[in-house]
């Protein structure tokens, strides 16, 4: 048995159609929506721990790839420059989790790479670009 | 306790001699709350302000110097920004939401708008080269026609920040109420189904509320800006103080602005830098502060004043603002904007600011160093800016239609 953590990008499309049911069940898989967001291009995005036989993950993978989604591993690394930052907070409203969170007292944004999903939607949105993704 | 008016020198000579008290406007509030206007007036002489965020209409003046052969330069890009110089001969403005050349702008909306002109000033600031590439088409005394060079500002004869507009007293909060899709605007990124309410103003550490009726700022007063002293040349472009005001004189929305002028030479990448909003364009997130005598118990109440006593409108930007229609869709407190979330038509709505409080208040605190060490002296504003009574107010274009109506 193997555990892999996934990013899933749906286009428009594909958002009302159950790829990830059918995959799980195909492949005997047992999977655990960590997070689910609908993104600014208004693409589904999905943060799934998949667990099962490695070969199987691989070849759900490779299918659901198939059927038009997008899917990275969540193995990213998403960095900000400490020294570009403003705390100017625009990026508290985009970030689908608490990765980015302003703090009420001392309105410093702090970043919490652990609760980072990789998405990379703050990257476009920081105004100094002090985010930055690395694959 | 009666009032006692203190006057510029009085002040001015408590810094000499190290006696002045100068704090926040931040700590202000909480000095005013425990000891009333009168005896906050007493206490204290000095309250310093700061804000931090994009103001788009800001550039910057340079003279590049003469090269060999001499030349006036018709076309001149910085970084391949454009830069205007419709001036003398080796004059150029640089304006910091120009675009560099070859950007893709929207046509892949959201567009990025990586670098622009407030890059370049930034970069300048910074003391990084810059390519300059220029032509013109020759003339007797100015034979060149092409130049391509690396500037650096230590080389500069001149480099000052030129602002039509900033510090913007009060703004509006953005929110989508319409779009069926996220927007992307001046104001950040607004969520679609009022996802979120954008804000951009440091509320009561901002310099313009906290002398609503601009009695200490005027032409000639000086300033902080990127990290450098400064000052006000005129009223800045819009500024009209005419609009509605609470019963502390707070305007509830835009109203006063400043046109400021600094020495680029002097100043600090860390309040200078350059930005770019998504789908929007490129802009300059600047630092602006003053400091602001206490010199009556009226000065001390609205330096005193709180983020839950100064609100801004709430507009649509997805519909009513692009095409100036509808009224504001509330006025919600700055003590709002910043507890996280707002209520809206029945929502809770998730707030995200574009200015920087905390680099707002750095720059408060800095002003406070400043003025204590005798490094800021305090002078009355040579001319006031306009005021409600004397300002003709702010008026929408007058549009004529050329086909219809010839020019006069
Ligand atoms: S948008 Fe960028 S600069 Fe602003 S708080 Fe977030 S990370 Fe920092
Ligand atoms: S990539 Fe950025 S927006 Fe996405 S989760 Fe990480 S910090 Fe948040």
């Amino acid at each position: 048995m193997s555990e892999s953590r996934i990013v899933l990008h749906f286009p428009k499309t594909l958002l009302d159609r159950p790829v990830i049911s059918k995959a799980v069940q195909h492949y005997n898989l047992s999977f655990n929506i960590l997070r689910a967001d609908i993104t600014q291009e208004q693409e589904g995005l999905m943060v799934l721990g998949l667990e099962g036989e490695q070969d199987d993950i691989d070849a759900a993978v490779e299918w659901m790839r198939e059927q038009g989604v997008r899917v990275q591993p969540l193995e990213k690394d998403v960095v900000r420059d400490d020294e570009r930052c403003t705390h100017c907070g625009a990026c508290v409203v985009i970030c689908p989790t608490d990765a980015l969170a302003m703090d009420l007292q001392t309105r410093e944004v702090a970043f919490d790479a652990a609760q980072c999903v990789a998405c990379g939607l703050c990257v476009p949105v920081c105004p100094p670009r002090a985010m930055s993704i690395h694959f | 306790m009666i009032e006692v008016p203190k006057t510029y020198e009085e002040i001015n000579e408590k810094i000499r001699s190290g006696e002045v008290v100068v704090v926040t406007a931040e700590e202000m509030v909480e000095i005013v709350a425990e000891l009333g206007p009168n005896g906050a007036s007493q206490k204290v002489d000095v309250v310093t302000t700061g804000t931090f965020g994009p103001m788009c209409s800001s550039g910057a003046v340079i003279n590049v110097g003469h090269s060999t052969p001499r030349m006036k330069i018709t076309h001149a890009w910085l970084n391949d920004v454009p830069s205007e110089c419709g001036l003398a001969a080796v004059d150029l403005y640089i304006g910091a939401t120009e675009v560099a050349e070859g950007d893709p702008l929207n046509r892949s909306h959201p567009g990025r708008f990586n670098y622009g002109g407030a890059h370049v000033i930034e970069d300048l600031v910074a003391g990084k080269d810059v390519r300059l590439r220029a032509t013109a088409y020759g003339t007797d005394c100015y034979p060149r026609r092409e130049l391509e060079t690396w500037l650096n500002i230590r080389d500069l004869n001149e480099a000052y920040m030129l602002n039509p507009r900033n510090a913007y007293q009060n703004y509006n909060v953005a929110v989508n109420k319409f779009a069926e899709r996220d927007i992307y605007t001046y104001m950040g990124v607004v969520k679609k189904g009022l996802g979120s309410a954008n804000y951009c103003s440091a509320g009561q550490l901002s310099p313009l509320l906290n002398d609503p009726y601009h009695r200490t700022v005027g032409i000639g007063s000086r300033i902080f800006i990127g990290g450098a002293q400064g000052f006000v040349y005129w009223q800045g472009t819009q500024h009209d103080p005419t609009g509605a005001r609470n019963e502390l004189g707070v305007p509830k929305g835009g109203s006063a602005t400043l046109g400021t002028v600094g020495d680029l030479k002097q100043m600090d990448p860390r309040y200078v830098v350059g930005v770019s909003m998504l789908g929007y364009g490129v802009s300059l997130a600047l630092g602006i502060g003053t400091a602001i005598p206490i010199l009556d118990e009226e000065l001390a109440a609205q330096t005193g004043v709180s983020d839950a006593q100064i609100t801004a409108p709430v507009i649509d930007y997805s519909h009513n603002y692009g095409l100036n229609e509808g009224e504001p869709l509330g006025h919600v407190s700055y003590a709002e904007l910043k507890s996280g979330s707002i209520e809206l038509e029945g929502k809770t709505v998730p707030t995200t600011p574009l200015s920087s409080y905390v680099r707002a208040r750095e720059i408060a605190e800095k002003l406070k160093g400043w003025v204590k060490a005798g490094q800021f002296p305090l002078v009355p504003p040579v001319q006031a800016l306009p005021t409600p009574e004397s300002s003709p107010g702010f008026k929408p274009l007058n549009y004529r239609p050329v086909a219809e109506e010839g020019g006069e």
